[in-house]
Order: structure tokens, then C-alpha cells, then sequence
């Protein structure tokens, strides 16, 4: 199926000389989840305007539902709804007004029912009169959400969503963005939560430094986490993995004293026993033995520390 | 053409108006009341006459130049400064819209409220002086291609301003002087003949004269060569402009 957002080499320098995106390649499904993850400046949120036409890139394309952003603008525009990082808000409009704002600008008919169902479900009916001002950040949050959502998008782009917000909101959050897509919008997140892409994300992608890293299926990611290590110290050290050893796939430390295995826990056969038996058949002494199990938070912080 | 966002960027900017009424409407006309109390009736019982016109009468063409000018590029540069200043911008960036689209929205609303403020100034200014319009369609349209160009010039500034110092900077210290100097409260034949020459370059002279001609048949150069320049300058103005949107300057990384 043709992705609903592609994005080809895309690099963005900016005046300052500062290469936030490099070559980034990402293609988004229709209807699904993705979320990015990467640490502060990675360049999560110039992708995302680069995307939405906020920023414009140095090199580089992106098509939404086969439209290009640049040539065919209103296209690709009216079918995204973008949740800016920042809390930006007027002040002196009230939330009613701002999201008729929204969809008007964004070239669709009033429609006073669909708004009213909207602000309901992002319980801000009751504040739909009120001077934006007076609102706190969390519902600040919500009003931007409903802004974003006022014209009906294809695809939704959500930057840090959860981001100082209390924990019943971001459930909140959470449930309305399974509702969206269920509703069949695409959504795109940006978080600093590992937590929450394991909770809401179809698939993750990780930046770090203006490369996207990897972008995975969550599950795939999370088996892969979800293996254990166990590494055993040797006495003496080796030069190579013993011949008798070569069915483990083990692997050999660099000064040849440590032997690592990697297994998945959740599998009967782990044979850890077995391996045990079979390095001491082999002759060799084991001085210490530890194992490990890697997080994502573990895999991120490896990902985003080695340049790849 | 996306004709629900120019309609809801324009009543937005109406609102703006409508909410800070008293900053609006209510505080040019009474500024220029007072113009016209201090210079209409204190200098004017002394002048009397103005290739004549009474003063009282030969003013009010500047008076509303004046409040023209500077309401329509301050109702302008405010009005696309201020998203820009709070960030809220992104949401006209990131919307269907083109830039003329976004110019329709935001400097149509800027040159309505100040052809408002100019019409309500004149009628305040009938109150004082009898006014006689001889050629009201050259009136109307100076009025209008005032407001338009003006404000156009605001939404440059608007744009080109990075703090709300600079925002204030050139109607402070260019277009103030300049329509001081640009005959609003006297003929430039009233100056020595070395600054008539200077005054020539002013270009607010040339909108003050043909307006007034539109008034009174009275004017400091042809009303042809007033008709002409506003139009470079609206020309000039719309070339920028086009220029800003093509490079993204200072609206897009
Ligand atoms: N307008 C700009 N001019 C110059 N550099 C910029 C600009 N905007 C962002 N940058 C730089 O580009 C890099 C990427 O920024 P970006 O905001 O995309 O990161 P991010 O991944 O969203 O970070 P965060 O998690 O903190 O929101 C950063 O180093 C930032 O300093
Ligand atoms: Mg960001």
C-alpha cells in the first residue's frame, strides 16, 4: 500500500549552520501509530515542520498521500493537523473562537456540530467560552489538540503531546489517540517516553543527531529487548571461541575473557544448564558470571550515543 | 482560493478592533481633534487663508493623511508581528493558504480599519470646519490606495521586525517626520524655495497635495504625478512583499 507520508533524503541546515536533519528517509503507513524517540535538539521537531511546511528544507522531498509539500501544498496541508511542542496560544480569544479559527483557515465549511462533539470529547465543552489565557497548560494542551483536530486531518502530527502533563491527562491523551486511529488517522508522536511509544506505538523510530536511527514495528523492537545476556568470565584468555563451543553462537570479548550468550527468557529451552556444562567440557574455567537483560531504554542510549 | 481562511484571518483582525475599540477608533479621532483644536483654531485665527482655503479647512486633508498613514501601518505591522511574536503563526504556516491569501486576510483587515478611522475622522473634522469635496472619486480613491499601500508597508515591517522596538522604530523616525514635513499643516510654497526643492523628495507630499486637490483644487505639485506615486509606492511595497513570501524571509526557516 502506498505510505500516507514519504519522505526522501531529507536534510535541513539552518542558517546558523546547524544540520538538523540528515538525510532522513521515513515512510509512514496509513493508519498507524509511529512514534519518534530521541534526545533534546535531535531534530524531531524540524522533521515534523518540515513535513507540515514551516520550515523549509535545504535538500530533499516529502509527499503526503502521493501530493508533494512543496508543489501541491494545499493538498498535502489540508490533510494534516499539527499539536505544536510549545503551548502556543493566543490570548485573547476564547477556545470556542480559536478552533472555529482552526478550521476555517484550514479552508473547511463551518460545521458548529462537529466542534461541539470535539470539544466534548476533549472535555472542553464547559470552557468553550473562556479567554485562552485563563486556561491552564494541560488544557492549553487539549485546546491545541482540538485546533489541530477542527478540519478533520488525515494525518496528526503530535509534538510531545505528553510533555508536562499529569498522569490522568496522558492517559487521556493516550485513549483519544487510539480512538483516532481507529477513526483511521495516522498519527505521528514525538515523546521523550519510552514508556509511552511501548504503550501507544505501532512502531517506533529513533533520531539522534538529525538521523533517524531505526524505525521499527514495536513489537520486533521489543522482542529483541526482551532478550537476556549472559555473560561468563574466564580464568585465562581465549584467542577464539573453542571449537566445541561453536554451536552457541557465542561471542568473545576483545581481550578474549568473556563469553556472552544471548537467549530469550520467555522460551523453555533457554539451556542454560547446558551451555554451563558445555564451557566446562571444554576446559575452560569460569571465574564470574552475570547476566543482563536490555531495556529500550538500553537500545536507545546505545543507538543514540554510537554514530552509526 | 481558500476563501474561509481569508474571511476568518480578516474577522480575527477585525475582532482585534472591535475588542480594543477605545485604542482603535476612539483614540485617532480624538488625537486628531485635539490637532484640530491646537492648529485649526489656535495657529488658524492668525493664517486665515491657504491658496484660498481657510486653515481651519486646508488641515483636514493632512489630518487624516496623517492618521492614515500611521493607523494603517501600525494596524498592519501589529497584526502579523504579533503571531509571529507568540509563535501562533505556525498554524497560518503550517495551513492551505498562500500568501496572497494570507495579504487579503491580514492587510485587508489593516486597510479597513484605517479607511474606517479615515472616514470617521473626516466627518468628526465637518463638525469643526465646513467641508466641501469637489472631486469625491479621486478623494475615495486616494483614501483607499492610501489605506491599502500603507498597510501594506505596516505588514513589511511587521515582518521585518524582530522585537517590538524596531516595530516601533520606523513609524517613529521616518514616517512621522515625514509627514510633518510633507505639508500636512501648510503649503510647501510657504517654505523658503531651497526646502520646496528638498520637500520634493519626501513622498508623503505627493499624497497630502493630491489629496487635498480632491478637497479643494488646491496642490502643491500635479495631482497626475500624486496619482502616480502612490502607485510606485503600492507597486514597491507589493514587490517586497512578494520577495518576503518567495524566500520565506523571516516567516520560514
Ligand atoms: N530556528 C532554528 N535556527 C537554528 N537552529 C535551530 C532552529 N530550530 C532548531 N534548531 C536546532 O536544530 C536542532 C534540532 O532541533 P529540534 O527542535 O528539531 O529538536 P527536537 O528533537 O525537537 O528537540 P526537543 O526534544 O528538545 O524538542 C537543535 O540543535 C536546535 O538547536
Ligand atoms: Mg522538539
Amino acid at each position: 500500500m502506498q505510505p500516507i507520508v514519504s519522505v526522501r533524503d531529507l536534510s535541513k541546515t539552518y542558517g546558523n549552520g546547524h544540520h538538523a536533519l540528515k538525510e532522513v528517509s521515513l515512510d509512514i503507513a496509513r493508519g498507524e501509530i509511529l512514534a519518534l524517540l530521541g534526545p533534546n535538539g535531535a531534530g524531531k521537531t524540524t522533521l515534523i515542520s518540515v513535513i507540515c511546511g514551516i520550515v523549509n528544507a535545504s535538500s530533499g522531498s516529502v509527499s503526503v498521500a502521493g501530493h508533494d509539500n512543496v508543489r501541491d501544498y494545499r493538498a498535502t496541508r489540508g490533510m494534516i493537523g499539527l499539536v505544536p511542542q510549545e503551548l502556543t496560544l493566543g490570548a485573547f480569544d476564547t477556545v470556542w473562537n480559536t478552533v472555529k479559527f482552526s478550521r476555517g483557515l484550514f479552508g473547511k465549511q463551518p460545521d458548529p456540530a462537529y466542534l461541539e462533539r470535539l470539544l466534548r470529547d476533549l472535555s472542553l465543552w464547559d470552557r468553550k467560552g473562556s479567554m485562552l489565557m485563563t486556561l491552564s497548560g494541560g488544557m492549553k494542551r487539549r485546546v491545541l489538540i482540538a485546533k489541530a483536530l477542527s478540519h478533520e486531518p488525515n494525518v496528526l502530527f503530535l509534538d510531545e503531546p505528553t510533555a508536562g502533563v499529569d498522569v490522568e491527562l496522558r492517559r487521556d491523551m493516550w485513549a483519544l489517540v487510539r480512538r483516532l486511529r481507529e477513526s483511521g488517522v495516522t498519527i505521528i508522536l514525538t515523546t521523550h517516553y519510552i514508556e509511552e511509544a511501548e504503550a501507544i506505538a505501532d512502531r517506533v523510530g529513533v533520531i539522534s543527531d538529525g538521523r533517524l536511527l531505526l524505525v521499527e514495528n514495536k513489537l520486533e523492537l521489543m522482542h529483541k529487548l526482551g532478550s537476556k545476556q549472559i555473560t561468563v568470565e574466564l580464568e585465562t584468555a581465549l584467542a577464539g571461541v573453542p571449537g566445541a563451543l561453536a554451536d552457541w553462537s557465542l561471542q568473545l570479548s576483545e581481550d578474549g575473557t568473556r563469553l556472552s550468550y544471548s537467549y530469550d527468557p520467555h522460551t523453555a529451552d533457554a539451556r542454560i544448564q547446558e551451555l554451563l556444562c558445555a564451557i566446562s567440557a571444554a576446559g575452560l574455567v569460569m571465574k564470574d558470571l552475570k547476566t543482563t537483560q536490555s531495556s529500550l531504554e538500553e537500545i536507545f542510549v546505545r543507538l543514540v550515543k554510537e554514530p552509526s | 482560493m481558500n476563501t474561509h481562511a481569508v474571511r476568518v484571518i480578516y474577522k480575527f483582525e477585525m475582532m482585534r478592533a472591535w475588542e480594543t475599540l477605545l485604542q482603535s477608533f476612539v483614540s485617532p479621532v480624538l488625537s486628531t481633534s485635539l490637532y484640530f483644536v491646537v492648529f485649526g483654531a489656535a495657529i488658524g485665527g492668525r493664517i486665515e487663508q491657504v491658496q484660498g482655503v481657510s486653515y481651519g479647512a486646508f488641515i483636514v486633508p493632512g489630518l487624516v493623511m496623517l492618521a492614515l498613514l500611521t493607523q494603517s501601518i501600525s494596524n498592519a505591522s501589529f497584526g502579523i508581528f504579533f503571531p509571529r511574536f507568540t509563535g501562533t503563526i505556525y498554524e497560518i504556516l503550517s495551513a492551505p493558504i498562500s500568501s496572497f491569501e494570507i495579504l487579503l486576510g491580514y492587510v485587508g483587515a489593516a486597510a479597513t480599519k484605517s479607511l474606517i478611522i479615515g472616514v470617521i475622522i473626516l466627518v468628526t473634522a465637518g463638525f469643526f470646519v465646513p467641508l466641501e469635496i469637489m472631486h469625491p472619486v479621486w478623494m475615495a480613491g486616494f483614501l483607499v490606495l492610501t489605506c491599502v499601500s500603507f498597510s501594506l508597508f505596516g505588514f513589511i515591517i511587521g515582518l521585518w521586525a524582530d522585537n517590538f522596538e524596531k516595530l516601533q522604530l520606523i513609524p517613529l523616525l521616518v514616517i512621522t517626520p515625514l509627514v510633518f514635513l510633507g505639508g500636512s499643516f501648510y503649503s510647501i510654497h510657504m517654505l523658503p524655495p531651497a526646502w520646496q526643492t528638498v520637500t520634493l523628495f519626501n513622498p508623503v507630499v505627493y499624497l497630502i497635495s493630491g489629496f487635498r486637490w480632491s478637497f479643494f483644487e488646491v496642490s502643491d505639485v500635479s495631482v497626475g504625478l500624486s496619482l502616480l506615486m502612490v502607485l510606485v509606492f503600492l507597486t514597491a511595497c507589493l514587490l517586497v512583499v512578494w520577495w518576503m513570501f518567495k524566500t520565506g524571509y523571516r516567516l520560514k526557516q
